[in-house]
């Protein structure tokens, strides 16, 4: 058991924890992520480290609630505590001064590109960040990649903030107004990752996308998080998450990702009534 | 004298137990048990304890078990072997002890696992653990000696085992959130209760093992930190573990699992219980498993008994002579009502427009000339493809190395196949201080081979601490 050391709500459905735990943190680089079970019944959970406090061994993570296990997850409160968290998981993102990064979020991919982002910075690089919300009151972690970053664009889907539009506008702009990325990085939800490389793609851009796969042990024990990188087998655990974006078969991942979608619903619906039993 | 047949061992009828996750085989009770043990013919050169890879003194536990001493049967057993629950019930007796039973001329061998299954269970029902007291192994500062065991299957739990009797503080660190590795995520629970191994592991921490799960060794902490936090030693234990794939299209459709997928799914995560549980499976109606080896009868099997599951077919290239699973195994798997579709290779997984699994293109084969490893070598006949009807498709191909812990161990050396290169007499690797063992070390392998390993390791680890600390016993 680990015990929530901060609870906060950045919107109505994302949550940050900061959760006791310094076997994560004695070797947490950017990049890495871990497996969360918000009980013993629950799933396992994979979600990118947002920061980390390594003298205190506290990790922060943020997340959405989008399904049963999140919305469990989002349920436990400061004080209480976490029933299991392994990791660091995953390659951690390779870091060196590459010239000018532009540095890519979009919603809840923000919180796993920021210590990206800081990194990149810290290695001298020019940092030039874009994240993305489908409108103003989804927006989070504004201020933290603003000290990130040596330039900021917010982009939301329907204009109520910043520039109006998705960031691959925002990115092309970018591109085309001469202060050319020699390296961009995307996380986000597929369907963004994908329309990012493939804009960058047509600039000869290297592009680094981190991939959400369905998991379970993120040890390379299960295979279930496999994707096909250009061409090859890869499994997104082991071998990445980080992964060439131009190389990538996000349509295949899109699928994959869908496996479960009735079981979601059942657990869901099931999960609804666990609370309406305890309110009622 | 060893005229009376073997003692059967009760257990449940395959139309009940498809129905349920409960052990299949009852065991013996103590009037079967005693029965069956008076049969041994206590050999003077007792060659079965030869076939043991942990070499129990198997003529004296049935001894023993035939005079009504169950408690000093158990006492036998686990001078020589920390889990005997576990062995009782996994290991393939047919090739190791009762291979060399003198009674395989009558075809009425000892039932040496049923006994040993016997010996544990009947100590688990009326006796609590006793741990003796060990002298512990003391370091300047007046603690006991830390060795860190990375893994939590059969080769770290002996390990730690052997090390807490000889006096150390084995710490044993699991990646998962529970303790047993393949025990609790790859062996289903009607073949090993998983209670089995929570009580396995209870008693290691009772005898002076400390255990931490959702660590990572290699990634939490590496080989190099766990030096620095004061171990001694280090036994790498961590399992063989990636999954095989056949390269053939349609492979990652949804519906597509590893057998260490759907193994885990099931039996770590307990999907079976979904929605109690929150992790989910998707069997569909029709499962098609392909291997033929004991992973694939398990894999083959706990999808007969999911829920909705009314065909579940066995798709293996080679015929039932070549089949590796144990016979007991395939034995029960018929008596399930798993269809074996033998000489028959997968061409390609097919699927709907949802990107889901519908079915698996098939070619049918025929026996060729023997090959290296003596097996005839299957060749495809021409024109003969069909269709399996499948929702779910399982590949059950076996395991490679899995390089997540050994790749960034500065000095490990591995071989060609990625797997630790170690003394076999001693679980040396090339790092001074650090050991290895079990499937990592040798590849797939069986439970007790593994607990093999990690005895070996332990001895060979205690006589490097005391050597290194010119300590002196």
């Amino acid at each position: 058991m680990y015990k929530i050391t901060l609870k906060k709500e950045l919107t109505k459905d994302i949550k940050l924890f900061g959760v006791e735990a310094p076997h994560i943190t004695h070797n947490a680089k950017a990049g890495n992520f871990i497996v969360v079970m918000p009980d013993e019944k629950g799933e396992r959970i994979p979600l990118t480290i947002y920061d980390w406090d390594r003298e205190k061994g506290i990790v922060y993570m943020v997340f959405q609630e989008v399904g049963l296990s999140t919305v469990k997850l989002g349920r436990l409160n400061e004080g209480g505590s976490i029933y299991s968290i392994s990791g660091p998981f995953g390659r951690h993102f390779h870091v060196e001064n590459y010239g000018t990064a532009a540095v890519i979020g979009g919603g809840v991919g923000v919180p796993a590109v920021f210590p990206i982002a800081r990194a990149l910075k810290q290695a001298g690089n020019k940092v030039n960040s874009i994240i993305g919300f489908r409108q103003k009151d989804m927006i989070i972690l504004g201020e933290e990649m603003k000290s990130a970053s040596d330039s900021l664009v917010t982009a939301t889907n329907d204009g109520s903030y910043g520039v109006k539009g998705f960031v691959t506008d925002a990115l092309k702009q970018m591109i085309e107004s001469g202060d050319r990325p020699d390296i961009v990085v995307a996380v986000g939800p597929v369907i963004m990752m994908k329309a990012v490389s493939d804009l960058t793609k047509n600039y000869g851009i290297k592009t680094i996308v981190s991939l959400n796969a369905l998991m379970m042990d993120a040890t390379g024990m299960c295979g279930g998080c496999r994707v096909n990188i250009g061409g090859t087998t890869k499994f997104s655990c082991v071998d990445g998450p980080d992964f060439d974006g131009h190389l990538v078969d996000f349509d295949g991942l899109m699928s994959r990702l869908t496996s479960f979608k009735e079981h979601e619903t059942e657990a869901m619906h099931k999960c609804r009534l666990d609370t309406e039993e305890k309110n009622g | 004298m060893a005229k009376k047949p073997r003692i059967k061992v009760r257990e449940q009828a395959p139309e009940e137990r498809i129905k349920n996750f409960n052990e299949v085989p009852f065991g013996y009770n103590e009037a079967e048990a005693v029965e069956e043990a008076l049969r041994c013919l206590q050999c003077k050169n007792p060659v079965c304890i030869k076939g043991c890879p942990v070499n129990i003194n198997i003529k004296e536990f049935i001894r023993q078990i035939g005079a009504k001493d169950f408690k000093g049967a158990i006492k036998t057993i686990k001078n020589d072997n920390s889990l005997p629950a576990v062995c009782g019930r996994v290991c393939p007796q047919e090739e190791q002890c009762e291979l060399q039973c003198v009674m395989l001329k009558t075809g009425q061998v000892i039932n040496i696992g049923g006994l040993e299954r016997f010996a544990a269970d009947w100590e688990a029902q009326n006796t609590v653990f006793e741990a003796e007291p060990v002298k512990p192994v003391l370091a300047g500062d007046g603690s006991r000696i830390k060795v860190a065991i990375a893994g939590s299957g059969p080769a770290g739990l002996t390990a730690a085992g052997e090390l807490a009797k000889m006096g150390y503080l084995p710490v044993v660190f699991e990646a998962l959130h529970v303790t047993g590795g393949v025990l609790v995520y790859g062996i289903p629970e009607f073949r090993l209760p998983k209670k089995i191994v929570e009580r396995e592991v209870e008693y290691l921490k009772s005898i002076g093992a400390e255990v931490k799960t959702d660590i990572l060794v290699g990634k939490s902490y590496t080989v190099e930190d766990l030096f620095e936090m004061g171990y001694k030693a280090i036994f790498i234990g961590v399992g063989a573990g990636t999954p095989t794939f056949l390269g053939i299209p349609g492979e990652n459709l949804i519906g597509v699992y590893s057998a260490n997928e759907f193994l885990t799914r099931i039996n770590l995560l307990k999907a079976y219980k979904f929605p109690e549980y929150d992790t989910p499976v998707n069997t569909g109606r029709r499962v098609a498993v392909i291997g033929a080896g004991n992973v694939a009868m398990d894999a083959a099997r706990i999808a007969r008994r999911m829920k909705g599951v009314d065909e579940v077919t066995i798709v293996y290239r080679r015929s039932e002579a070549e089949m590796p699973a144990r016979k007991e195994e395939i034995h029960r798997a018929h008596e399930e009502g798993i269809i074996f579709s033998l000489l028959t290779a997968p061409v390609e997984i097919l699927g709907d427009e949802n990107g889901r699994v519908k079915g698996m293109k098939c070619i049918k084969m025929e026996l060729g000339e023997p090959d290296e490893s003596g097996r005839r070598c299957p060749v495809a006949v021409e024109g003969s493809e069909f269709v399996i009807e499948a929702d779910t498709v399982i590949p059950a191909l076996g395991t490679k190395a899995n390089k997540l812990m050994t790749e960034d161990v500065k000095g490990l050396k591995l071989s060609g196949r990625g797997y630790i290169e170690i003394n076999p007499a001693t679980g040396e690797t090339s790092i001074p201080g650090v050991y290895a063992g079990g499937d990592i070390a040798t590849g797939s392998a069986t439970v007790i081979a593994a607990m093999g390993a990690g005895k070996i390791a332990a001895k060979a680890i205690d006589k490097y601490i005391k050597g290194s600390l010119n300590l002196e016993f």
